[in-house]
């Protein structure tokens, strides 16, 4: 029984998180897919709270070996999305106003 | 694996959980706009700080393993994300693969660790996470290495080949629905991860270039509801919410991508774009195409009053984008408006061209999404075309026989002046030909993106001073 209302209370928080994600997600600039991409990938990451468990625990060698790798891959996720998100959303820059206001009159 | 009853530590880890999910969150929210992303990033990196540090709270745990995994991954992680703005498509393929291995990996593990007291609901779960993460990882490295040009960019096709995939995918689930029922099969279970892997192979190889941004969407989605997945076998409510969120981003993107080339998943996945057209065009081969030299392009540029240049792949392949920002800067200085219309599936991955022109110091509110744009090409005095091809092609709108028929296009040849650079009158990677170039207002500039906007540059500063 325990398991089962946990089964249901699992599915709950996926549908529900799946409409934020959906609603969230849909308002994201498309200026900015690239770097969603990356940063999701790097929230994504967030798989290696597993694989820390099962290093951890060291419950079996083959456990403790999959963990391992599969923490080492989540860890490189997670270090270089971050990384490369901030470079690119760094790199976004609007057209400075004092720079030339003649030309923006003819812009939108 | 715990009791009802939660002891002291694991409520604070839940409650850590529960923190890293609101930040996940707003960590999306505040992507909307590039004047809150970075905030965003901050909000991602303090709610993983949390999660793993939460984790580690867990008793009895081996720190130092653990230690070595997470420094040997931070090891990894610096130089992928360092890498040139111009491989972040392999990189993010590469990324999606490291994030599926990990899920798949884990899976495999949790399968070892229960077998055989695995309930049927359990198992069918576990089986969806390695199945979808084994899939994913070898899809991804597909991609990233068809991105890299390690693996020909073109599709290959060859007959039988969506009945072999659809058999290999009927046997991984087969070999699932057995070990629902028979969860002490363990010797089954290698099998399964096996045919998962060997499809996610063979479910690129078709694949051409072009449908990157689609497939590479796609995957992104994969990589997601598997982390989903594992997070129902493990209990993990904050994996649940990321992979959902994971997952969505990917789904939406997906969809954006395959609407801008109406298409559908299945005939993205299943449609081997590029083989069919190559022989329909060969029949028309010495149409004329007037051409035009980099003064005279100089000189239609600086008398414009309006210019949109449309990027394309090309402009990436090239390297292109410092010199389009030189151009960009000479024209500006002579009071010439100049936009940039952006193509949702131009380039290799969703947004490519904007991050590539961002990079280049183009300010962002230069850069036009298509739908926002067409209508000005008609008060448009020089569309120039930068490396793109399919995405310009006015056959998408009149041609019915078109392969592309239907897909949204920039309407550049609506411009009074359509300039296009090119290296040669080759179709591009959709092996498509293209009737813009044969408009009475079209110029082909013929030469590398690169060195032509390079000399268009030159004979702008040079007329001037």
């Amino acid at each position: 029984m325990n398991s089962s209302s946990n089964l249901i209370n699992a599915l709950f928080i996926f549908v529900l998180a799946g409409f934020i994600g959906f609603e969230v997600i849909r308002r994201v600039s498309p200026l900015l897919h690239t770097p969603l991409m990356s940063l999701t990938n790097a929230l994504d990451a967030i798989a290696v709270v597993g694989a820390i468990v099962l290093v951890g625990e060291h419950k079996s060698t083959l456990a403790t070996v999959f963990g391992f790798i599969a923490v080492v891959a989540a860890t490189s996720n997670i270090v270089g999305g971050f990384l490369i998100t901030d470079r690119m959303l760094k790199m976004f820059k609007s057209s400075r106003p004092v720079d030339k206001p003649a030309a923006k009159s003819v812009a939108k | 694996m715990m009791t009802a009853e939660l002891a002291g530590s694991q409520v604070i880890i839940e409650l850590l959980y529960l923190i890293a999910s609101v930040l996940f969150i707003l960590s999306l929210k505040w992507m909307s706009s590039p004047t809150t992303a970075r905030h965003g990033i901050w909000a991602g990196e303090i709610g993983m700080v949390l999660a793993i540090g939460g984790t580690l709270l867990n008793r009895g745990m081996d720190y130092r393993l653990i230690a070595i995994a997470l420094v040997l991954g931070s090891i990894i992680g610096v130089p992928l994300g360092r890498v040139a703005m111009t491989a972040v498509p392999q990189r993010t393929a590469l990324s999606h693969a490291f994030g599926a291995l990990c899920v798949t990996l884990v899976g495999s593990a949790e399968f070892y660790l229960r077998s055989p007291d695995i309930s049927r609901f359990m198992m069918s779960v576990l089986s969806l996470e390695v199945i979808l993460g084994g899939l994913t990882v070898t899809g991804s490295l597909m991609a990233a290495g068809k991105l890299q040009e390690i693996l020909p960019q073109r599709p290959l096709t060859y007959k039988g080949q969506n009945l072999v995939n659809f058999l290999l995918l009927a046997c991984a689930l087969g070999i699932a629905i057995f070990l629902v029922l028979h969860p002490e099969a363990k010797s089954m279970f290698p099998f399964m991860v096996l045919i998962a892997l060997a499809f996610g192979v063979l479910l690129i190889i078709p694949i051409g270039g072009a449908d990157m941004p689609t497939v590479i969407s796609l995957l992104n989605g994969y990589a997601g509801l598997s982390a989903a997945a594992m997070g129902f076998v493990l209990n993990n409510k904050l994996l649940i919410i990321a992979g959902a969120l994971d997952g969505s981003s990917g789904l939406i993107l997906s969809i954006i991508m395959s609407k801008a080339m109406n298409r559908s998943f299945t005939n993205v996945l299943f449609g081997a774009f590029g083989q069919v057209q190559t022989s329909a065009t060969a029949g028309e081969e010495a149409r004329p195409v007037r051409s035009a030299t980099a003064e005279e392009a100089a000189a239609i540029l600086s008398a414009a009053n309006r210019v949109i240049i449309v990027p394309g792949y090309g402009m990436a392949v090239a390297q292109a984008q410092h010199k389009v920002r030189e151009l960009y800067d000479a024209l500006t200085k002579r009071g010439v408006d100049v936009r940039f219309a952006i193509h949702p599936v131009a380039g290799r991955m969703p947004g490519h061209m904007n991050v590539l022109l961002a990079e280049a110091d183009i300010p962002y509110d230069r850069l036009i999404e298509m739908d926002e744009i067409n209508s000005d090409f008609p008060q448009t005095d020089v569309a120039l075309v930068i490396g793109a091809n399919d995405v310009t092609n006015p056959a998408a709108r009149s041609d019915a026989s078109s392969p592309i028929y239907g897909m949204p296009i920039l309407d550049v040849d609506e411009a009074h002046t359509v300039m296009v650079i090119k290296r040669s009158m080759n179709p591009g990677f959709a092996g498509i030909d293209n009737p813009l170039y044969y408009l009475d207002n079209t110029l082909m500039l013929f030469g590398d993106a690169k060195a032509f906007v390079g000399s268009i540059v030159r004979e702008l500063s040079g007329g001037h001073g």
